[in-house]
This record gives structure tokens, sequence and C-alpha cells, in this order.
């Protein structure tokens, strides 16, 4: 997995490509730890993600419920299969998600 | 049936990952069966590697066969870990708001769903989760 970083504004755009799995899902949580301080809005563009497990969707939950505190978050560009898992566990419904 | 015995380590994730899912691309099996199962292996052997042993680590045995007519892939995850049925895992309410969902409990329940049988069995000292999926 590798996660690109791009802040403009209070507008951080997290694009991650890869896997997100078991192996680095805490990788993405000591980022968004470490970066969300002052960020409105959190998005995630997940074009070039092709496999996320459940270890990345805790990650995921866990931002989801720090954004509604401070701000909003949305999830673009979402791969077939994510998208599957994402519909399984219900999250396509908590999340706001894009095209 | 074949069989692998390794380390319950994370680290070996993807030798047990290439194991399956080499013999299910041999077969012509679809990409997205090929990523159910990546999906199931990935959460049963996390789950094994955690905490069955944990805070000591143990080896975990991965056997595999296959049928004809219907074609299907048996998978069975042994352990001799503490005793544990993730099937008495409660399922996680998909319903629920985002601060009313739990961060846990989201493994069992992918696995649960992206198999056609699940079952397990405490046999001899050893946690057996075995799966069916067909494909």
């Amino acid at each position: 997995m590798e996660i690109t970083k791009e802040l403009n504004g209070t507008t951080l755009t997290l694009i991650i490509s890869g896997r997100l799995d078991a192996s680095n899902a805490q990788e993405l949580t000591s980022t968004l730890n470490s970066s969300l301080d002052g960020v409105k809005d959190l998005i995630f563009d997940f074009t070039n993600l092709k496999y996320v497990a459940s270890a990345g969707l805790r990650a995921l939950l866990m931002a989801q419920k720090r954004m509604n505190k401070q701000g909003s978050m949305k999830i673009c560009h979402v791969d077939e299969t994510v998208m599957e898992v994402l519909e399984m566990t219900g999250f396509a419904d908590l999340m706001t998600i894009e095209p | 049936m074949d069989e692998l015995k390794l380390e319950a380590t994370i680290e070996n994730l993807p030798e047990v990952t290439e194991f399956v899912t080499a013999s299910l691309e041999e077969r012509d099996c679809s990409m997205k069966v090929v990523m159910q199962m990546e999906l199931v292996i990935e959460e049963i052997f996390v789950n094994v590697a955690s905490y069955a042993y944990a805070p000591e680590t143990g080896m975990v045995t991965v056997q595999k066969s296959f049928d004809e007519e219907p074609r299907a892939l048996n998978l069975a995850f042994i352990d001799s870990g503490k005793p544990y049925n993730p099937l008495e895992h409660k399922d996680p309410d998909t319903s629920l708001g985002v601060d009313e969902r739990e961060v846990g409990g989201l493994g069992i329940f992918l696995i649960k769903k992206n198999v056609d049988e699940i079952n397990y069995e405490r046999k001899d000292g050893q946690n057996i989760l075995s799966i069916k999926k067909f494909f």
C-alpha cells in the first residue's frame, strides 16, 4: 500500500493505492492520527486501491467517527471489488461514496 | 489433500494466500472468487495469528482439497491454541449509524459472507475451522 497526501487549505486528500490489509492498516491509522488536526474535509481517493480487508475497514471507520466531529469525509473512485466489501459490511450506507 | 504447515504470524499470510489462490487459478476460477478467497484467508489467518497463541506464537496447518461437480474448494485451518469458536461471535449490526458501529467483529462477518459453508470443531486440543466455497 502507498499513501499520498495532498493538503489544500483544510481539505486533505489521501490517495491510497495497492492493498489495504492487516499488514499495513496500522500505517494508515498512524497517518490519519498525525494528519487530521485542523482538517475539515477528508477525501479518500481509491482509484488504485484494489483490495480491502477488515483491518482496513476499521481504519476507515475510525476516520469517519473522527471526521463526524470535525467536518466531513468522503471516498471517491471506488474499485468494484472494494465496493463489494463496503456494501457487504454496510459501510457503503455509512459513508459518503462518490463515483 | 494438500497441506501447508507454518508459523501463525502475519508475515506468513502471503504464503498461505498463494498456496490457495495458485490452485484456484490453475482451475480457471473467476477473479471474483479468487479475491473473495483472499479476503477469507486473510481474515481467518490473521485471527489465528493474532489470538490463538498470544502472546506466544505457534503453528497452524492449512489443508486444502477440491471437489468436482459441483466444483468446490475445501479449506481447514487447524491450530493448537486457546479454544476459540469464531462462529459464536455476534454479527455486527450493519444497519447502525457510524457512532454506534463497533470497530470489531467485521472479520468473521466477511468470512461468513464469502463462503458457502463454515464449520468449527474443537478436537484433540485443536481448533478446526473449515469452509467450503463453490466456484
